[in-house]
């Protein structure tokens, strides 16, 4: 009974270290290697538009809502103390260094990694990929690379759009509605806020989860089992191992980044 | 330049525990048609990717143009991809492009030839598969057969030295299938190139192929010119020439007794 | 044709977030104030410097005019010594002015308070890498209640 538990962690262990060293394997094989401008380009384009773009709207909706509720609640608890003028700095502050990155890093796991991974699986379904490595094109360069580079880009610049229309929407509801002075609105945030210590830290913050979020996708998609049901497997596994990841990572980085 | 292209040299594989090829030999003469006769699940679509590198035999050789692939470094095995290709079973057609671009693929990864003259190309590789007027539909937009035409254009858009056909015929009607006969054909004998043919279809290979190797129970149980073939005493060639479903080759993958398993209740 | 409305539209997410960053950098933090490096360096030593951080404001009469740079421990005495960055525009404080942590509102963050001292012809000005003599340390919430009961004590 024990040691059968025991033989099943074992071999669930030595598993994930194997999937482990094979996304690396992976990703090694995507980015090292001279890169070539001529092709490589245009499949960029393509697919900042499919991950970045299409993520838009979804990404400013969120933004824009989640600014409001944080103005919201922000204010019954501040205004118990008088200090209400804090609201943007509060706003502000929970953006830039938690809630831009994170939830940018959910939704876009949501969003654009569990297509990537069902798109990649279904390519290996399908033959796709070992079609293109007969005909001599390295699928993990034509493929794999350009959806990197266009992840690890369009995240930050997702979560810097998410923060803004974050700020923009607690100002909407502070301001304009609640009645918080505007001019202490903007001027307690800046008073409060950093270019490195916030916006910049933040940024970081979002490269990181772009970099685990997108590997993620792209190696659940890579090694999904060829058939619908390992494809919808490896869909639903890359939203939850991305998902607890980033939480995971998102911990360690704020006590790195602001915890002494 | 040997006058062997592809040779294999007792070459044993298994897919985890289950033995596909044990101490296999067999050799592919260049500029001939040489067809690959089996069963199915026999492994011959495995044979195929064993010589396109694709997956990696426990033992033997595989010499492609005197380059043995299983050994050979990342960068000399897409080189040597270079002159082979392959149609594959499922066609393996890129989903998100047109079959124009399909087609135009290879040629724009491994050329720099200008538009028009991919253009020119394209269009006489679709024409010669019959779907000259097909260039713009999506692969979703195929019937099983044309995809396979369009995997095919798509094959020999670059005019490989080795070209590997797994089924080309299945899903195709008797006109089709009469093009792409003729056309494996033509390829070979006014190129010159050399192709690996696998199939079923005992009456279209008889007719094309050059040399004939008949693989079941993991290795060539026959191998020889279609005539030789026909002449041959051996049962098991017989039988699988003939199309009889009980003889020597089992037709059913290996299980336990019928009635036994029946009779039991499962556990 | 739609290759090219994939770009325009790749360049326009692009753009939208370099206008988000800038309004982050320049409007959310303002990055106008201490960021351009037109700045002159003093010193002051503390007792205790409480909750004061490195880039906390420095402020005369509430006007922001500059934030700590760095704070160490000098190796000597063991006291703290606060590196400020004040900015160039305001650079004739006399050696008489005073430094003081202070705290915005009741359960706000601590800052600097600079006060200016008087001046005559004996006094001079303050230049870069100068120290500021009279410092007024953080009040510590336990030392002063400490306090209040020793008093009360006697
Ligand atoms: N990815 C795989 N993993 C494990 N076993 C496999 C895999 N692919 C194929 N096999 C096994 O290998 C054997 C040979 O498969 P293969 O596809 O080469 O057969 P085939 O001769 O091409 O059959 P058919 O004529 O039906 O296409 C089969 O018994 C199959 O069960
Ligand atoms: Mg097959």
């Amino acid at each position: 009974m024990i040691t059968e538990k025991l033989q099943n962690l074992g071999r669930s262990t030595i598993d994930n270290l194997a999937g482990f060293g094979r996304s690396g394997v992976m990703l090694f094989g995507a980015l090292v290697g001279k890169p070539n401008f001529r092709k490589g380009w245009p499949l960029l384009v393509k697919q900042l538009y499919v991950i970045g773009v299409l993520s838009l709207l979804i990404i400013l909706v969120s933004g824009l809502f989640i600014g409001m509720v944080l103005a919201l609640q922000g204010y019954t608890v501040l205004v118990k103390f008088g200090a209400e003028g804090m609201l943007g700095p509060l706003v502000a502050l929970s953006l830039l260094r938690e809630l831009g990155p994170v939830v940018t890093a959910l939704l876009f796991a949501g969003r654009a990694g569990s297509a990537l991974t069902a798109e990649i699986g279904l390519m290996k379904a399908t033959e796709q990929l070992s079609g293109m490595e007969m005909m001599a094109v390295d699928p993990l360069r034509r493929i794999i690379a350009p959806r990197f580079w266009a992840g690890v880009i369009s995240m930050p610049l997702l979560a810097m759009v998410f923060t803004a229309v974050g700020i923009l929407g607690g100002h909407l509801i502070g301001v304009n509605w609640l009645g918080v002075d505007g001019g202490s609105y903007w001027s307690t945030m800046q008073a409060n806020v950093d270019l490195y210590q916030d916006v910049v830290n933040g940024l970081i913050k979002s490269v990181v989860f772009a970099v685990i979020v997108i590997w993620i996708a792209l190696h659940k998609g890579f090694d999904a089992v060829p058939t619908s049901e390992g494809i919808s497997r490896a869909t639903t596994q890359t939203v939850v191992t991305a998902s607890l990841t980033v939480l995971g990572f998102d911990f360690i980085l704020t006590a790195l980044m602001f915890g002494g | 330049m040997s006058d062997i292209m592809v040779d294999i040299q007792h070459l044993s594989f298994s897919r985890g525990k289950n033995l596909i090829y044990d101490d296999m030999s067999m050799q592919v003469r260049r500029g001939k048609v040489t067809a690959i006769m089996g069963p199915s699940g026999i492994g011959k679509t495995t044979l195929l990717k064993l010589i396109g590198g694709q997956l990696k035999p426990s033992q033997g050789h595989i010499l492609f143009d005197g380059q043995d692939i299983p050994a050979l470094s990342r960068a000399d095995l897409y080189q040597a991809r270079k002159k082979m290709s392959m149609l594959f079973q499922s066609g393996a057609l890129f989903t998100e492009m047109s079959v124009f671009d399909n087609v135009a693929f290879p040629i724009r990864e491994h050329t720099r030839l200008s538009e028009s003259l991919i253009n020119i190309i394209v269009l006489m590789k679709l024409e010669s598969v019959g779907l000259r007027g097909a260039r713009d539909l999506m692969p979703a937009e195929l019937s099983g057969g044309m995809a396979r035409r369009a995997a095919l254009a798509r094959a020999i858009a670059l005019d490989p030295e080795l070209i590997m056909y797994d089924e080309p015929f299945a899903g195709q009607d008797p006109i089709s299938m009469g093009v792409i006969v003729r056309l494996i054909k033509e390829l070979n004998n006014a190129l010159g190139l050399t192709s690996i043919v696998v199939s079923h279809d005992v009456t279209e290979v008889m007719s094309i192929a050059d040399y004939v190797y008949l693989v079941a129970e993991k290795k060539v149980i026959g191998h020889g010119t279609p005539e030789q073939l026909r002449q041959d005493k051996s049962a098991l060639v017989q039988q699988f020439l003939l199309g009889e479903a009980d003889g020597a080759v089992p037709f059913h993958y290996k299980a336990a007794a019928y009635e036994d398993e029946l009779m039991e209740p499962r556990r | 044709m739609t290759t090219r409305k994939i770009e325009i539209l790749v360049g326009a997410f692009i753009v939208l977030a370099v206008a988000a960053f800038l309004m982050l950098a320049l409007k959310v933090a303002n990055a106008g104030i201490s960021g351009s490096g037109q700045s002159y360096v003093l010193y002051a030593k503390f007792e205790n410097i409480g909750g004061l951080k490195v880039r906390s404001p420095i402020k005369v009469g509430g006007v922001v005019v500059g934030r700590v740079a760095s704070i160490d421990l000098d190796t000597v005495y063991y006291t703290p010594v606060v590196k400020m960055e004040i900015n160039e525009q305001y650079s004739n404080f006399p050696e008489t002015s005073s430094v003081a942590i202070l705290t915005s509102g009741l359960l706000g963050e601590q800052y600097l308070g600079l006060q200016p001292g008087f001046i005559d012809e004996t006094v001079q000005i303050l230049a870069d890498g100068d120290s500021i003599q009279d410092t007024r340390s953080a009040i510590v919430l336990e030392e002063l209640i400490g306090q209040f009961l020793f008093n009360r004590g006697n």
